[in-house]
């Protein structure tokens, strides 16, 4: 079960456990334990201190065993807790279920419910309905159960809803399945991981609720007792005997730990995201650990040391962390651009075109990323050697970029205009008023309409090309020697698509950047790129200028890839699709990464690594056979 | 905004409705007969028919609802027979030491909260936030009750640095030193598991936020680490969080009748729980429903807080 | 509409019964849109102006013959996945009407959304969100053999064997869960799905959208082989004009919710008259240049 494999990883999960169960079997052998009678008075011996003769944790003011009333008062508690979590995640979960999976007036209907028990504080709410049935436990339980049923119902809800717009619900009911047999079979699978969750995480906190309530005299009635009311007896006596309070407070606290760091561990192992890799969040710049000495020395001699290009990237490799080790997401990855140039970098989903981008100005995450060899050259400077402080200089003026979603790119909160006056770096002197009137000339620029509404407005007041368009104007505003595009138009419409293209083009005409263009259609990119770099399982398997590229591709990955996309005007082109898939990050051969799919592998090719070799007309190609396969096409 | 101010409050009405609803059924649920069970046992028969007819108990429940609520809107929630005052009289008294407490707690709360939760953020799985995520697990998991006591134990009994209890009065007497003296072990022992659950949750936004695309496009473009964390993932964490606090409000509301019980503070939840224990069911009735309206009322300023912070809630 | 004492079509009873009817008259329209439209939302706004409805689809007409491929492109919001919903009855028209075999269903009752579904099956856009991460996948085929004609464990075993043969995967892959494949996989399992309940007509809402282009080429030959060799009727819903030309018979061009231009796919993309058709053209060519 991987489930409590992830649960045993985590030190404190495990320590939560172990409290747990620990109580858990305390409570239950509670009888067959060699206790004294916890009602058993002794008023010979009362408030007796800790250690006493015969009572190991003293007496109470009724001279009773304190240890014996501790473990059958956590009986009492425990139960309880469980109890009401049960009937609240039951009752809760129906009630959230039910509304997601129905909509309409139906979930209307029960999430006002909902809302108006959620208008109580929280324990106000369970304090009306114990002045309405009268104090006792089970009444003080009952009202707990009660108070926490919303909590329970939103959180359903909330995953429910999520689940039940998944197109399985859809196939479920194209399949003729029942209402019930959907809920049952495809609905409730999925959203019990959140009640487990929930429910888990809430037990120590209704168990503490219902402490509280005994504490306060309206829960457990003499003679039953459980920690809260013997708290509550303490509570009397406290200055005279602080341990007949604290016995069955500190019992409560770390019972409730105990159960909290079992219920976190618990969400962190059936949390989804928690799956995969390592989940931290993305830090300022990618780690840089070049261990070993300038290892990428495979194609580094055939990309030639550019006199004058303002980006020189040689043998660049960036890992991934996953759950199996490290492995490396690009390999070897040289190249170099001069001044105006467009490169274009090509691939599939996983195919390290964004990493590579990415890691030019150490962007991709970490973690998992980290940055094991290479140099990224701007400019005379290695951009892996900055600090962390002239890196932040340089991003934005020498280096900028462009990022796939203009959505989700754009802070939702901050105005148009801040957003483009925050990528500006103002000269010496430059007002706020001088930036903003830059900040109106850059949307100018990139053919936003009316920049003065557009600079008062907010992303999502936008269409998807006005927002991509402000991503240029961000990119632009200091003129970099280096634009890098991430995927910038596969969000947008064709049309859309189209005229954002027009305005990269554009951009290469007047401003004489150089261009890193990303994406996974060759056709877009042979349009817009003087070069193309074509990449396959973190490679750079072929690389040279974009017509003969896509018209004569050496690489067989990249004839391949090229034969199979439909093309408009061609509806009878065979498209032959590539067999089997990419190989895992984890799972790349030694050789070449496309031998097991290509159709012209040999021994030689699976020997070992295969160099980035030059094929001459400014050409390079990573295969050992492309002369002869030359030779069977002409 | 105006229209969406106007939208939030409309919608507060219904849910009104339905904790008034919930209130009156109290009463409808008491076992027995209520008359009795609010007099108490030795009550003459001539006062329980006294006050059967006062509750209108011999009429239908809608009619009997109704009746209350146009009563509850003048201002008269009935009569506390125990204490023999008005009802309102009592509540009203009550609420403005629970309104003490629980805006120094909700202020401690918010403060620190924030603080340790993107303290946590930022040092995501360094020592840091181990250490803090610990301290905020032992706060989630404390019973107010129990901390209140020790505290009291420990630095009133003990070293006498705080009064155990009581709340000193704001006007004459010792102003307001004294009650600052008074009110700092309660509203600390209130805050301990508020600032807890809002640390944890203002962790968990912040993480959400900086994993988003936005938040690499300002590094991107060069700006300022402090910038970024602050400006940019704090201000969109701030948008799921300050509904938070508003819910927050409900726990310290709550969790103040242990803490007023345990300081003997003169607040509303002390009052509930002693009207619980005479049977003064009028009187919590009266109670409940006063802070319940208040905290659908701070729920409202909590979502228009939030409104404002978020310009895609509008339309 | 039909009437209560009306005897149930012949197909209702006998599975095999949808391929006698379709020889009988082949040129009867099998799946019929009558100025079929959908709008969302509306209404409301108490406090506030009334925001109007947002029309989805608006009075949308097509009939799809036995045997033929039907693309519907446009862009987002132009209507078109809403359109593929309602034609499959997870969606209910707000008004016209869906019509199978010449007779018009009213997919507010569950009786006619059944009869729908037992002749017309969907594959979905996202491979990952199609299948249940805790169904096995051959569990996932096998629900509408269950629902839609109750047949016995050992008959769906073999169904599921054959399917999972016929798009290419190892029988022995039944057993495994959706996480367990890549998206192409996924997708020729969806595909294994939809046929499984034995169809005339299969709607495909962007089935090949959320795929790598080498992947793309592997539904694409395998819903090209169900084209040519199965006699099914295929609407491909799509907004890649290049993927649309390589598969369909007749194109319907939407934007904003109406049919904006609808012919033979070939002539309408190589010479569209429609300006916006046009436009669409125009942007594809270039990118394919």
């Amino acid at each position: 079960m991987s489930v409590l494999a992830r649960l045993l990883r985590q030190p404190f999960a495990v320590a939560g456990l172990a409290l747990v169960l620990g109580f858990v079997a305390l409570a239950l052998a509670a009888p067959f334990l060699p206790l004294l009678d916890p009602n058993a008075t002794e008023p010979a011996n009362r408030l007796a201190a800790p250690g006493a003769a015969g009572h190991l944790l003293g007496t109470d003011q009724l001279g009773r065993d304190i240890l014996a009333r501790l473990i059958f008062g956590l009986r009492v508690s425990l139960a309880v807790g469980v109890a009401a979590t049960l009937a609240a995640a039951l009752v809760g979960g129906i009630i959230g279920l039910v509304a997601a999976f129905y909509g309409r007036w139906v979930d209307g209907a029960l999430m006002r419910l909902v809302d108006v028990l959620m208008a109580f504080p929280y324990l106000l709410l369970a304090l009306a309905v114990v002045a309405a049935l009268g104090p006792g436990l089970t009444n003080a339980a009952l009202a707990i159960a009660i108070v926490n049923v919303p909590f329970f119902a939103r959180a359903v809800r909330g995953q429910a809803l999520g689940i039940v717009r998944r197109d399985y619900v859809a196939a479920a009911r194209l399949a003729g399945f029942s209402d019930l047999r959907i809920l049952v079979s495809e609905v409730l699978p999925n959203v019990a991981p959140l009640l487990i969750v929930t429910a888990a995480t809430t037990i120590g906190w209704m168990i503490l609720e219902t402490a509280g309530l005994s504490f306060l005299g309206l829960g457990a009635q003499p003679p039953q007792a459980d920690l809260g009311s013997m708290l509550g007896d303490g509570r009397k006596v406290v200055a005279a005997a602080p341990h007949v309070a604290a016995a069955p407070g500190v019992v409560v606290f770390v019972l409730v730990v105990g159960l909290n760091l079992l219920g976190d561990g618990l969400r962190d192992a059936l949390d989804p995201r928690m799956k995969g890799a390592e989940t931290g969040v993305p830090q300022p710049a990618t780690r840089v650990e070049r261990g070993r000495a300038a290892s990428g020395t495979l194609g580094h001699e055939a990309s030639g040391a550019l006199a004058n290009s303002v980006l020189d990237v040689r043998a660049l490799s960036t890992a991934f962390a996953t759950p199996r080790g490290s492995f490396p997401a690009i390999r070897d990855v040289s190249f170099a651009l001069r001044a105006g140039e467009a490169l274009g970098i090509v691939g599939e989903s996983g195919s390290g075109k964004s990493v590579t981008a990415l890691s030019l100005a150490r962007l991709a995450p970490t973690p998992p990323g980290t940055i094991v060899s290479g140099e990224v050259r701007i400019g005379g400077d290695d951009v892996l050697d900055l600090s962390l402080d002239a890196l932040r200089r340089l991003r934005g003026d020498r280096i900028a970029y462009v990022f796939q979603d203009p959505l989700t790119t754009l802070n939702p909160l901050m105005r148009i205009d801040a957003q483009i006056v925050e990528a500006i770096r103002p000269g010496p002197g430059e007002g706020a008023k001088a930036l903003r009137a830059r900040a109106r000339a850059l949307m100018a620029d990139v053919g936003l309409p009316d920049p003065g509404r557009i600079a008062r407005a907010y992303p999502h007041e936008l269409s998807g090309g006005q927002r991509q368009r402000v991503g240029v104007a961000m990119a632009l505003a200091n003129a970099p020697d280096v634009l890098i595009a991430d995927e910038p138009t596969t969000a947008l419409d064709a049309t859309t698509q189209g005229r954002i293209l027009e305005l990269f083009a554009r951009i290469r005409r007047e401003r004489g950047a150089a261009l890193i263009f990303v994406s996974h259609d060759v056709g877009v990119v042979a349009h817009l790129c003087d070069r193309i770099a074509v990449m396959y399982a973190g490679e750079i398997v072929e690389e040279g200028p974009a017509r003969a590229v896509a018209e004569r591709p050496l690489h067989p990955y990249a004839a391949r890839l090229i034969a199979c996309a439909p093309q408009l005007g061609q509806p009878d082109k065979p498209l032959a699709p590539i067999p089997g898939a990419p190989p895992a990050i984890d799972a790349r051969p030694d050789g070449c990464a496309f031998a097991p799919r290509c159709d012209h592998a040999i021994d030689a090719c699976r020997a070992g690594p295969i160099p980035l070799e030059d094929a001459g007309d400014d050409r390079r190609v990573r295969c050992i056979r492309w002369r002869e396969l030359l030779g069977e096409a002409a | 905004m105006r229209s969406y101010a106007l939208r939030r409050l409309a919608l507060a009405v219904p849910v009104l409705f339905g904790v008034t609803v919930v209130v009156f059924l109290v009463i409808a649920l008491v076992p027995g007969d209520p008359a009795l069970a609010i007099l108490g046992s030795y009550a003459t028969p001539e006062s329980v028919a006294r006050l059967n007819a006062e509750l209108g108990l011999d009429r239908s429940l809608p009619v009997r609802y109704l009746a209350w609520v146009g009563n509850a809107l003048t201002g008269d929630l009935g009569r506390s027979y125990a204490l023999d005052r008005p009802v309102l009289d009592e509540v009203l008294e009550r609420l403005g030491p629970t309104l003490i407490l629980a805006a120094a707690a909700l202020g401690l709360s918010a403060l620190f909260g924030l603080a340790a939760g993107v303290a946590s953020a930022v040092r995501q799985n360094g020592w840091v936030d181990r250490a803090i995520g610990l301290a905020l697990l032992l706060g989630v998991s404390t019973p107010s009750f129990f901390l209140g006591l020790l505290l009291v134990l420990w630095l009133s009994v003990g070293l006498g640095w705080f009064p155990t209890g009581g709340m000193g009065a704001l006007f004459g007497g010792g102003g307001i030193a004294d009650l600052l003296r008074h009110l700092v072990l309660p509203a600390v022992t209130l805050a301990v598991v508020a600032t807890a659950i809002l640390g944890r949750l203002t962790r968990a936004a912040m993480l959400d936020v900086l994993r988003q695309d936005f938040v690499r496009t300002a590094r991107a473009k060069g700006v300022e680490e402090d910038w970024v964390i602050s400006v940019h993932a704090l201000k969109s964490a701030l948008v799921a969080v300050v509904p938070v606090i508003g819910l927050q409000a409900g726990y310290v509301l709550g969790g103040a009748v242990y803490v007023e019980t345990v300081f003997q503070w003169p607040g509303v939840g002390r009052m509930l729980v002693e009207a619980i224990g005479r049977r003064d069911i009028l009187l919590v009735q009266g109670g409940v429903l006063a802070v319940a309206a208040l905290y659908v009322a701070i729920n409202v300023v909590t979502d228009l807080a939030q409104a404002a912070l978020d310009p895609r809630i509008e339309v | 509409m039909r009437l209560p004492g009306d005897s149930p079509p012949p197909h209702a009873e006998e599975p095999s019964a949808g391929r006698g009817l379709e020889a009988r008259n082949a040129s009867s329209p099998l799946l019929e849109a009558r100025a079929v439209t959908r709008s969302f939302g509306g209404g409301g706004g108490w406090f506030g102006a009334a925001r109007p409805a947002l029309v989805a689809v608006d009075r949308v007409s097509f009939a799809l013959r036995p045997g033929e491929t039907l693309g519907i492109v446009g862009e987002s919001g132009s209507g078109k996945s809403t359109l593929a919903r309602m034609l499959v009855g997870l969606l209910q028209p707000s008004a016209g009407a869906v019509a199978l075999d010449g007779e018009t269903l009213d997919l507010g009752r569950s009786g006619d959304r059944r009869r729908l579904q037992r002749r017309v099956q969907m594959v979905f856009q996202d491979p990952a969100s199609a299948m249940n991460p805790r169904k096995t996948v051959g569990a996932s085929v096998e629900a509408p053999m269950i629902g839609l004609k109750g047949w016995d464990a050992a008959r769906r075993k073999a169904r599921v064997a054959e399917l999972f043969t016929r798009v290419g995967l190892a029988p022995g892959h039944a057993g495994r869960h959706p996480h367990e494949f890549s998206g192409g996989q996924l997708q020729r399992i969806g595909v294994a799905r939809a046929l499984a309940a034995e169809p005339a007509i299969v709607v495909l809402d962007e089935p090949v959208s959320a795929l790598d282009v080498s992947v793309q080429a592997q539904v694409l030959a395998l819903l090209r082989e169900l084209r040519d060799g199965s006699g099914l009727s295929l609407v491909f819903v799509s907004h890649d004009l290049a993927v649309v030309e390589a598969l369909c018979d007749r194109v319907m061009v939407m934007r904003r919710g109406r049919v904006v231009e609808e012919g033979a796919c070939r002539t309408v993309l190589a010479a569209p008259r429609e300006e916006y058709t046009c436009e669409l053209v125009d942007a594809a060519r270039r990118l394919a240049a």
